[in-house]
């Protein structure tokens, strides 16, 4: 290894260090004792180490609620994105119709619409429908996106359409092909939309803080977190303790798929919300 | 019989394609149109609904807190794209293939990209605290206290940006490492071959290879920044004063806290026509500088 080479390494380590430091801060923090917080000097450690504040942030407020919403609302709207667009997508791809490209133009023109113009006709559908601060509410209105459409159409094109025409000889119909050719075959692509689906739905901030209104019963847990803002005398290490819990299904989401991150970055492209 | 089995799979595909389309209208298309038309009423949460055709726009324009509210957009996209951009293009090409544990550095990048962005404020709002890691950093190293970030018209900004460049930038990292990996080593061998220096060998031929991704990058982040919201929400509520309130505060603010959706739909579609602004000018741009004969 050439000195330059090693330089570049020991910088390196160094700058991902510092990008840590906020992550290891919070872990930290998360283990001190509640008046060990604001020390005058920067330490990590305490004067013990206290795991118990990670049961005590499940009393100081109901975070076991909390994260058990947002596990309902984050499964159940992956599993209404993927359905929904995995048969859209393979019509899209494979059956033909009058009027497929315009409508899929359609489809693709609900791309551009950013949450922030929905949200206020979405919140007076929802008063019509009597769907405020209901798991509906948080769930239905963002199930339906023509991005999920887009990202398997692609996949299901690259498919030899041999493959269907055989088992259509063998007597697979359509859903046949559909359930056990096509949607078999794009596994990976449905991987990809999954978790990017479930983080978007599982960081999503914004809708749940409009229409929750009983937070104790139906917060989700950014919106948990979120209620503490502004109160005098934040118990902030219970609040490092849920904040490292928060982020801690998304870590190892990550770790888990790194392989596939960068391709399904890719092919995704538009990513969270 | 061939027209039969097409009307019966164009009726299959009807199924296929009902679920997606009926979403897609009931909660997008339709509350898309909807947007405008409430835009144009004075539309309380609660009581009477009047016309009142542009006024809502009229409004906007002469509300100092939304003219300053733009302003503060503004002032964020200009700080965060850049900074953005370049921190994960500089770094993506700074882990290029001779670097060790590439693979790990991307992961670790990746993480506060899918971490929940309130969580990730969190953590950040306790840093930026007086008697945060910041501050006592700041007093054992020189002596003095750190600035009190947040509480700060001049420091609010810039930690605003700084949280979210720490939390976003691991997006476009990606991006741009996959793309780099696909630029031809043979080529770039070629050139030092040849006597090309390092940054003209970056600039001649790494560089036109990747401005599709960069294209993409930029154009996403614009989009994605205008949007922004949970940090500031956060860390500062939009304070001191309104010196870091933006645009979607706003909308929130007037929608959720004034209850008056017309103003709120207005200033949403304000939102959504720079965004389409910003899409078109990108992409009318593009000729110029976006190279796709790889």
């Amino acid at each position: 290894m050439t000195p330059r080479r090693i330089v570049s390494h020991v910088l390196l380590v160094l700058v991902a260090l510092l990008f840590m430091g906020p992550l290891v801060y919070a872990v930290a923090t998360s283990l001190k004792p509640a008046d060990e917080v604001f020390t005058p000097k920067p330490d990590l450690i305490g004067s013990e180490v206290r795991w118990q504040n990670y049961v005590d942030a499940f009393t100081f407020a109901p975070f076991a609620t909390y994260f058990l919403n947002s596990l309902l609302v984050a499964v159940i709207g992956t599993l209404v994105v993927v359905v929904a667009s995995s048969l859209s997508a393979y019509a899209f791809a494979r059956l033909r119709f009058k009027g497929r490209e315009s409508l899929f133009v359609v489809f693709l023109g609900t791309l551009m619409v950013p949450q922030e113009v929905l949200i206020v006709p979405m919140y007076w559908l929802m008063q019509a429908f009597g769907w405020v601060d209901s798991f509906r509410a948080l769930i239905l209105p963002w199930a339906f996106t023509a991005f999920g459409t887009f990202l398997l159409r692609q996949f299901f094109l690259t498919v030899p359409a041999e493959l269907e025409e055989a088992a259509r000889v063998d007597g697979c119909g359509p859903f046949g092909s559909f359930l056990r050719i096509m949607v078999p075959l794009a596994r990976p692509a449905i991987a990809v939309l999954t978790v990017f689906t479930f983080i978007g739905f599982w960081g999503s901030f914004l809708w749940p803080l409009i229409i929750t209104n009983s937070v104790d019963t139906k917060g989700t847990v950014p919106l948990g977190l979120a209620q503490f803002i502004g109160q005098q005398g934040t118990h902030w290490n219970l609040m490092m303790a849920a904040s490292v819990l928060a982020m801690l299904p998304t870590v190892l989401l990550v770790i888990a798929l790194q392989k596939h991150l960068v391709r399904g970055l890719l092919v995704t492209g538009l990513g969270g919300r | 019989m061939a027209a039969a089995l097409g009307r019966a799979e164009a009726r299959r595909a009807w199924v296929f394609v009902g679920p997606s389309l009926a979403g897609l209208a009931i909660f997008t298309l339709f509350p898309t149109a909807m947007a405008l038309g409430i835009s144009l009423f004075d539309w309380p949460v609660f009581g009477e609904r009047t016309f009142r055709g542009l006024g809502n726009y009229a409004e906007l324009l002469n509300d100092p807190i939304f003219r300053r509210v733009i302003l503060n957009t503004c002032l964020f996209v200009v700080l965060y794209v850049p900074l953005n951009v370049v921190i994960s293009l500089g770094l993506a090409v700074w882990l290029g293939p001779h670097i060790m544990g590439r693979q790990a550095f991307r992961v670790l990048f990746f993480i506060p990209v899918m971490t929940p962005m309130v969580a990730n404020a969190m953590v950040w709002r306790l840093l930026f605290q007086p008697g945060g890691l910041l501050d006592t950093s700041s007093q054992s190293l020189f002596g003095v206290h750190a600035p009190n970030f947040l509480g700060s018209t001049a420091w609010a900004m810039p930690a605003i940006v700084a949280m979210s460049v720490w939390q976003g930038f691991g997006y476009n990292f990606l991006v741009f490492s996959a793309a780099l990996d696909q630029v031809p080593h043979s080529q770039l061998e070629s050139a030092q071959i040849d006597g090309a220096s390092t940054f003209a060998r970056f600039r001649y031929i790494t560089l036109p290879m990747i401005t599709p991704s960069i294209f993409f990058a930029t154009t996403m982040t614009l989009i994605t920044s205008f949007q922004v919201f949970a940090q500031p929400f956060i860390l500062t509520q939009g304070g001191p004063g309104v010196a870091t309130q933006t645009l979607v505060m706003y909308i929130y603010d007037q929608g959720w806290q004034f209850l008056n959706m017309g103003l709120a739909s207005a200033a949403g579609w304000v939102l959504f026509v720079i965004i389409m602004g910003i899409t078109a000018i990108q992409f009318l741009g593009q000729k110029k500088w976006v190279h796709y004969d790889a």
